[in-house]
């Protein structure tokens, strides 16, 4: 599968008018910007859950000529807060993931056999992350993909993002609030300024 | 047999109980005795005033005035659909739906019963097209209401697992699929309990009915067996195709979820 690059084409949400934005394979762009300034919203117009204006092109593939879940399943969204449906964490998985990813993250193998009731903020962020990477995505949108984890593991979890973006060649966009994590991770930042975006360095140290 | 005969002075003795009874909920203070007093009195205006239309339509016999009443009674039963529902689909689609589903299965049962198993002549002879249709057509809104409100309200309610699922890639039927299938039992329950209880825990009103009217048992029985059986085809369907473009409406063609297609709560 060769790897394409995510390129929005004047799109425009809520406050947002006519962002167009590139992102190369393998590339991660953060996005950053005050509550309510449409972070969110920007990747859900880029997944298409929300009706916008504009096109989103992955590669040639234009997101208006995809059927809606055709699309979805190639550009993943992750939300902050992951939800569950089924009574275990191992029927939201297609193919159940190998031990060596489960513990990259942190799980033992017998995860997949936990209740979902029992699981906490942390290992939901955790596990939804794992769940949307497993489905082979082409390119990712991460909402906050550490929000609601401890120091430790939040490092855990970006090395682990960083290394599966690279070695997928996936372009994404990752919406992020840590001025350290946009240094650590991205090679370009953007931050939402009223109706459009604006190129910040990616340290400001 | 002759059916005795029942005069509204008779039929007063019976309203001075429901009195009673209003007297009694108004000294509890459950504040219904006033709903109770009204749904009464609707009773009594409602069915006189179809004791009257039922005499003229028996009398003409024919098929243009049973269509007539058929369509009218549809059309109630559609508002009453739309009525029962918390969060109702906006534009015109909750009636729409709702009276397309009962106009489907109901009046095919119904026309069917008629032409292929009971065959009266004409096959729309009043007597017989009315109230089958009737008790088609109260169930079947019951079912459809039913279904509907649980698909709308639950839908709402999970939006956010429904969303997670669609970013995931699912197809919407999928992403719904759960949701759906609980609204369609939901729709189906009543109709499976009223079977699984006849005649054991509550002996049927239409059974009853001719039983009082001078019918033997044995054929009342047989009656009571195919209307039930219509009953529960015209449920059945009519809840199937309403939840299934129920919850098409839910989506648009990009398979969104569009819950701003649905009305704000009513209580």
């Amino acid at each position: 599968m060769s790897a394409d690059s995510l390129r929005l084409d004047g799109i425009a949400i809520g406050e947002l008018a006519a962002i167009s934005l590139a992102v190369r394979p393998g590339e991660i762009v953060c996005l950053s910007g005050a509550s309510g300034s449409g972070k969110s919203r920007l990747l859900r117009a880029v997944a298409d859950l929300e009706p916008h204006a504009g096109e989103v092109w992955l590669g040639e593939q234009a997101q208006s000529q995809t059927p809606g879940h055709a699309w979805r399943r190639q550009v993943m969204l992750v939300p902050a807060e992951s939800h569950w449906w089924a009574e275990t964490v191992g029927e939201h998985f297609i193919d159940p993931p190998v031990t060596a990813e489960l513990a990259a993250l942190g799980f033992g193998p017998d995860t997949l056999e936990w209740q979902v009731g029992r699981l906490s903020t942390g290992e939901k962020q955790r596990l939804g992350l794992l769940r949307a990477v497993s489905r082979e995505p082409r390119a990712l949108l991460l909402d906050e993909p550490t929000a609601n984890l401890d120091d430790a593991s939040r490092e855990r979890v970006e090395a682990w993002l960083v290394e599966r973006i690279r070695v997928r060649q996936w372009p994404t966009l990752w919406v992020a609030h840590d001025h350290d994590q946009i240094a650590r991770v991205a090679s370009r930042h953007w931050r939402i300024v009223g109706a459009r975006l604006e190129e910040e360095p990616v340290s400001c140290r | 047999m002759q059916v005795i005969d029942l005069s509204w002075w008779q039929l007063a003795l019976a309203a001075v109980m429901v009195v009673v009874l209003a007297g009694c909920t108004a000294a509890l203070r459950l504040g219904m005795s006033r709903s109770l007093l009204i749904a009464a009195l609707r009773t009594v205006v409602q069915l006189a005033l179809v004791g009257l239309v039922l005499d003229a339509l028996f009398a003409a016999e024919r098929l243009v005035w049973v269509a007539l009443m058929a369509m009218a009674m549809l059309l109630i039963a559609g508002r009453e659909v739309m009525a029962r529902q918390k969060r109702r689909l906006l534009g015109g689609w909750a009636f729409g739906i709702g009276t397309l589903s009962m106009f489907l299965s109901s009046f095919t049962v119904t026309v069917l019963t008629l032409t292929v198993i009971i065959g009266p002549e004409p096959w729309y002879l009043p007597q017989y097209a009315i109230p089958l249709l009737g008790m088609l057509l109260g169930n079947t809104m019951t079912g459809v209401a039913l279904a509907l409100d649980r698909l709308t309200d639950t839908a709402w309610r999970q939006r956010q697992v429904i969303e997670n699922r669609l970013m995931l890639g699912e197809p919407w039927q999928v992403a719904i699929g759960d949701i759906r299938r609980e609204a369609m039992r939901s729709g189906l329950m009543p109709m499976i309990n009223a079977m699984a209880a006849a005649g054991v825990v509550s002996l049927p009103g239409m059974m009853t009915g001719q039983i009082l009217a001078g019918t033997a048992p044995g054929l009342a029985v047989k009656y009571q067996i195919l209307i039930m059986f219509a009953i529960t085809l015209g449920t059945g369907f009519g809840t199937l195709a309403a939840v299934a473009a129920g919850s098409r409406r839910l989506f648009d063609a990009r398979e969104r979820l569009r819950l701003d297609r649905l009305g704000s709560p009513r209580s």
